[in-house]
């Protein structure tokens, strides 16, 4: 049969484009170009900062850069596996949880904002203009005491934000795992990302903490408003870190330093500062050089280059 | 509903302008979801005749097997190749994670069982007359295995479309192992549409989400047309 023939050449054919695809050798005798990975939470891949720096990378270190975002539990979990050469995520106690194991090293802080407690504009639970902890607090005495459309809504995915949320929890007083999770009705988690966690409370017309990238970039769809949005508990601090060479050797680490040293960099630095301004009519982060002591780490996590 | 208009409008703007980026992505989804249909095919059919056409202890056994294989999820399908591809998995250091080779391993594994199983079927389904007209014709066990294939070859190009539909439409197994990566170049990337559509709904574009959702129902629509096709001549 001819055309099974055809067929199969045609498919041994893309096979062999596939294999060239894989290996990166160029036919056109360049110098093959540096391959980065990174792996990323999804809460900053999806604001487009990481798309909009990574072409000036990529032409002034002729790199090619992959990003694969996930939430910060599979991020970490691509990093100690030595899947990616560079870890981009938002989660202080769970980094140092893998800086101690050996995993990571290097990490440098490149920017921050801060979380908002976000909720419908009729705000059941009174909440508005309340100290993170107590807003939480209110809306779980709020929620158990069964005031009508008092429901939080959880990421529930061990996302950097779902850690983030416990942070609150815990420093308003509770255990969430005893307290909290599963203690009623109000509380219900998605186990979702971002964006969808947001449209569903959006639809149960509920609370829910997000950062803010993600909720300016959803905003139009949603029938949510900003109800909390000041305290020291809401900051949000965005860091690099490379994966040990000790721990896999194969791992690109000239790459990697030149990565973050770019991101710490003052180009860089002045493009975070600037991102989002035209869409959103505010920045979506703040660079972090200049603004240690404000974020409580030291100078030289935010401003000394790797070697 | 407004969205969904808005979504079809969009659709058909993308596709009219020949959007690049989302041609890119719609050629890489064709292209690695028709390489692990091709390589499922020429697995699943030869294994399908040889269920179907021998005779074994335990043969009812197997296609109920392969039969429950047709619920795999597809990200179990993903998180098996990915313990093997990973770095510090066995075959770690072919790194293929992040790759549209990874995507095809894992899409050709989902879809092997029901190609597998429904081409049993469409042997099985095969009239007994023409079997039993067969073997009175004096047919040699070549002969007969050539009729009965030609026979049940509609029923056999079903089971590919089906196969290719599966993997052209899932998400899990395409996100863990691909990454979902939009990178400089075409093979470094491994976007493809239904990853992008989870990534757009995500960020909230949600008409460029239903338009993604359906340029992919007009790959698959083409497909069918292609098959109807050739049934029919």
């Amino acid at each position: 049969m001819p055309k099974k023939l055809g067929i199969a050449i045609a498919a041994l054919l893309i096979a062999a484009v596939f294999m060239c695809g894989c290996t990166g050798t160029s036919a056109t005798g360049e110098t093959p170009k540096r391959t980065l990975r990174i792996a990323t939470t999804t809460s900053l891949y999806d604001t487009g900062l990481l798309d909009h720096i990574r072409p000036m990378f990529e032409e002034k270190y002729n790199a090619e850069v992959l990003i694969v975002s996930a939430g910060t539990g599979k991020a970490l979990e691509y990093g100690q596996r030595g899947d990616v050469d560079v870890l981009m995520v938002h989660d202080r106690a769970r980094e140092d949880a893998f800086i101690d194991g050996g995993y990571g090293i290097n990490r440098r802080v490149f920017a921050y904002n801060y979380f908002v407690i976000v909720g419908p504009d009729s705000d059941p639970a009174g909440i508005r203009g309340m100290q993170p902890e107590e807003a939480f607090t209110t809306i779980m005495e709020k929620g158990e005491q069964g005031v009508s459309g008092v429901v939080f809504v959880s990421r529930g995915d061990g996302s950097g934000t779902h850690s983030k949320e416990k942070a609150i929890w815990k420093s308003a007083g509770f255990d969430y795992a005893a307290d909290v999770r599963g203690s009623g009705d109000w509380y219900v988690e998605a186990g979702k990302g971002m964006g969808e966690t947001l449209a569903m409370a959006s639809e149960k017309q509920a609370y829910t903490l997000s950062d803010i990238g993600t909720f300016l970039a959803y905003r139009g769809d949603l029938e949510l408003v900003p109800l909390v949005d000041e305290g020291a508990i809401l900051l949000n601090i965005y860091s690099a870190m490379q994966i040990n060479p000790a721990k896999y050797p194969e791992i690109n680490s000239t790459i990697a330093r030149d990565w973050i040293n770019f991101l710490i960099s003052d180009v860089v630095q002045q493009e975070i500062a600037s991102y989002g301004v035209t869409e959103y009519g505010r920045p979506l982060f703040f660079p972090s050089a200049g603004n240690w002591g404000k974020i409580g780490v030291t100078q030289a996590e935010c401003e000394d280059p790797i070697t | 509903m407004n969205e969904i208009a808005e979504g079809l409008l969009r659709a058909v703007g993308l596709i009219i302008t020949m959007n690049p980026e989302v041609m890119a992505i719609t050629a890489r989804s064709i292209m690695i979801s028709f390489t692990a249909t091709v390589i499922a095919a020429l697995i699943a059919i030869p294994v399908g005749a040889v269920i179907n056409f021998s005779e074994f202890r335990g043969k009812k056994t197997v296609i109920n097997l392969i039969q429950t294989l047709y619920a795999l999820p597809t990200v179990i399908v993903g998180l098996f190749v990915f313990l093997f591809i990973s770095r510090a998995g066995p075959l770690g250091f072919l790194r293929l994670l992040f790759t549209p080779t990874a995507m095809i391993i894992g899409q050709t594994l989902l879809i092997l069982p029901i190609m597998t199983g429904l081409t049993v079927s469409a042997l099985s389904g095969v009239d007994q007359a023409i079997r039993d007209t067969l073997h009175s014709l004096g047919a040699t066990k070549v002969q007969f295995l050539a009729n009965v294939l030609k026979e049940a070859r509609f029923a056999i190009l079903a089971a590919v479309a089906v196969g290719f539909g599966r993997a052209i439409s899932e998400v899990g197994a395409a996100i863990l192992l691909g990454g979902n990566i939009r990178a400089a170049s075409f093979w470094s990337s491994t976007r493809v549409l239904t990853t992008a559509i989870s990534l757009e709904t995500s960020v909230g574009n949600i008409e460029l989400s239903l338009a993604l959702g359906i340029i992919l129902l007009l790959v698959a629509l083409v497909v069918n047309l292609l098959v109807t096709t050739i049934q029919q001549r």
